[in-house]
């Protein structure tokens, strides 16, 4: 059975971002970048389910600039067997990234596709939905549980006040949320080996695809602040000012 | 230009986060509402009081499916034909469907939006709040999820909307419904409460953590938790307040040992008083608390509860 894992680089989840003094983004040159972690752990799920010995090969794909193949690298140490990297410099959607993962997913074939659940650039959470969508194929998001069995997956989702289990006929989409597992880190040893491992490079428009942006940017701008308040002393104090000042008991 | 808001329901009630979808889509055009499952007709009756609410389309389905994004997308993607824009508040099921319905009309949607410039444009968060962007669609349809905590919700009684039924399509199949799990509470919903107490690292343990019960019990409040609590296992992923989880602005918000990741900020920083106690004096959360306390809450957290009885 064979897994494709899409990834994405991202602005390390650990670095607060900043916005670009003439608002047109964030500022990404010179930050550390790192895959988007959920991703991460969409790639753990698949490298777990191979060292059951369900899966016999795991597919890493990225999209976007060059410096995405360092992405792939990570992918590949922790596990991945090889990857394509699908290089445009054009700011990516999910629906464009969808129907390259579409092509991909036609000419690749796997049984499953395991994506992290959202971006935290964007913070979209669209890119697993919408493939699912133009691949005609089921899809099961926010997944916390996952089981292989006879052609089939049963997967536990993170819904709003609990969780619900649906069983999806292959191929199928799933997306990863927090819960799913806690990904490894890639050993030294493994991150040598990942160099070896072969990455194939193409372009969006090799497989037909258009990129062009739906959502145009017109600005990008700090949140307002909220100023600080006041400590106080005591338990007595916060009641007392909770119930006077600011009569919110 | 009129505007369908995919609704959630509780055993036939209306969400507050729904009646928020609706008064954002007010701002666009004329309303028409969905609303599914096996209560769908109670939904509809509800949802048929609320002001502004044209029409209501009902499917009334009980073998599951319309708990499954296949057939609800597929069924949502045939109903745009009538609509300049589609809408649902943020929650797991509109992000679920959503986007699989914008990849079948071939639209990139606009998710969590905080506030419509005009009809194409629109500002949401990204990088977990840290940024606001303002974006224009060139698609002729939009397919929107709206941040329920940035647009007040409409009432929730007042109109007479007319209830039409419709049918599931099958939708490509492949997927089956098998079971929903609901943890119970008698709490108020994380996202509608007045008042919200939540929990962070400094409760230590799951033991411990539910030593915020008491307080949550005076204040008639929702309890919540940081990721770290919940990555933790203090308590379940349902009570996580953040990006990654609920999104609230509730009147009071209490943080008990957390220390205010961005993320944790993200999801709480709309609230309207916010207090803090924390045994860090260089905790972020003071950075945007309007009342702190430095110390021990589990000294506190008792106190609280003491000051709470006598003055009540």
């Amino acid at each position: 059975m064979k897994v494709l894992v899409p990834v994405k680089r991202v602005i390390d989840y650990n670095i607060k971002p900043r916005v670009k003094a003439d608002g047109s983004g964030v500022e990404t040159a010179g930050v550390k970048m790192s895959m988007n972690p959920f991703d991460e752990i969409a790639v753990e799920e698949a490298v777990r389910l191979k060292e059951k010995g369900v899966v016999s090969e795991i597919v890493a794909v990225s999209i976007g600039e060059p410096k995405a193949q360092d992405t792939l690298r990570t992918a590949m140490a922790m596990g991945a067997d090889r990857s394509i990297l699908v290089e445009t410099d054009v700011v990516t959607e999910p629906l464009s990234v969808a129907k390259v993962l579409k092509a991909l997913v036609e000419k690749e074939k796997p049984d499953l596709i395991i994506l992290g659940k959202q971006a935290i650039d964007d913070d979209m959470n669209a890119t697993g939905q919408m493939l699912a969508g133009l691949l005609g194929r089921p899809q099961a998001t926010f997944a916390s549980k996952v089981d292989v069995a006879d052609a089939a997956v049963t997967v536990t989702r993170e819904i709003d006040g609990g969780s619900q289990t649906v069983k999806l006929a292959l191929p199928a989409i799933i997306t990863a949320d927090l819960r799913l597992n806690e990904p490894r880190y890639a050993s030294l040893p493994n991150i040598m080996k990942a160099r070896k491992k072969p990455m194939e490079k193409i372009t969006p428009a090799d497989l037909g695809v258009d990129m062009t942006p739906r959502l145009s940017v017109i600005s990008v701008a700090e949140p307002p602040e909220r100023k600080a308040g006041i400590k106080l002393d005591s338990a007595a104090e916060l009641v007392s000012r909770l119930r006077n000042e600011a009569k919110v008991i | 230009m009129t505007v369908l808001v995919y609704l959630d329901h509780e055993a036939g009630a209306i969400r507050q986060a729904s009646r928020s979808a609706i008064a954002a889509a007010s701002q666009l055009g004329d309303v028409d509402v969905l609303v599914t499952g096996p209560d769908a007709a109670a939904a509809a009756k509800s949802a048929a009081a609320i002001p502004g609410v044209k029409k209501v389309l009902q499917v009334t389905d009980t073998t599951g499916s319309s708990e499954l994004a296949e057939p609800v997308a597929a069924l949502l993607a045939d109903l745009a034909s009538g609509y300049s824009h589609i809408l649902a508040a943020s929650s797991a099921t509109a992000k679920n469907v959503l986007p699989r319905t914008a990849a079948l009309l071939d639209v990139q949607p606009i998710p969590d939006i905080v506030a419509i410039n005009d009809a194409d444009t629109f500002v949401r968060p990204i990088y977990a709040g840290s940024a606001l962007a303002t974006v224009k669609s060139a698609d002729a349809k939009k397919i929107i999820t709206v941040r329920a905590s940035s647009f007040d919700p409409v009432a929730s009684e007042g109109g007479n909307a007319v209830i039409e039924e419709v049918a599931l399509p099958a939708g490509p199949g492949g997927s089956t419904f098998v079971a929903t799990e609901l943890s119970k509470s008698e709490r108020p919903e994380l996202e509608s409460a007045r008042v919200v107490v939540s929990g962070g690292n400094g409760m230590q343990n799951e033991e411990n953590f539910k030593l915020l019960e008491p307080l949550a019990d005076r204040l008639g409040a929702a309890i919540g938790a940081s990721r770290a609590a919940v990555d933790k296992g203090f308590v379940s992923n349902e009570y996580q307040v953040g990006q990654t989880g609920k999104i609230v602005a509730p009147e009071l918000y209490i943080a008990m040992g957390i220390s205010g990741q961005i993320q944790h900020l993200a999801g709480m920083k709309d609230s309207k008083v916010i207090v803090a106690v924390n045994k860090d004096p260089e905790a972020p959360i003071f950075q945007v608390a309007d009342y702190g306390i430095v110390g021990d809450l589990f000294t506190i957290l008792p106190q609280l509860e003491a000051e709470l009885d006598k003055a009540g």
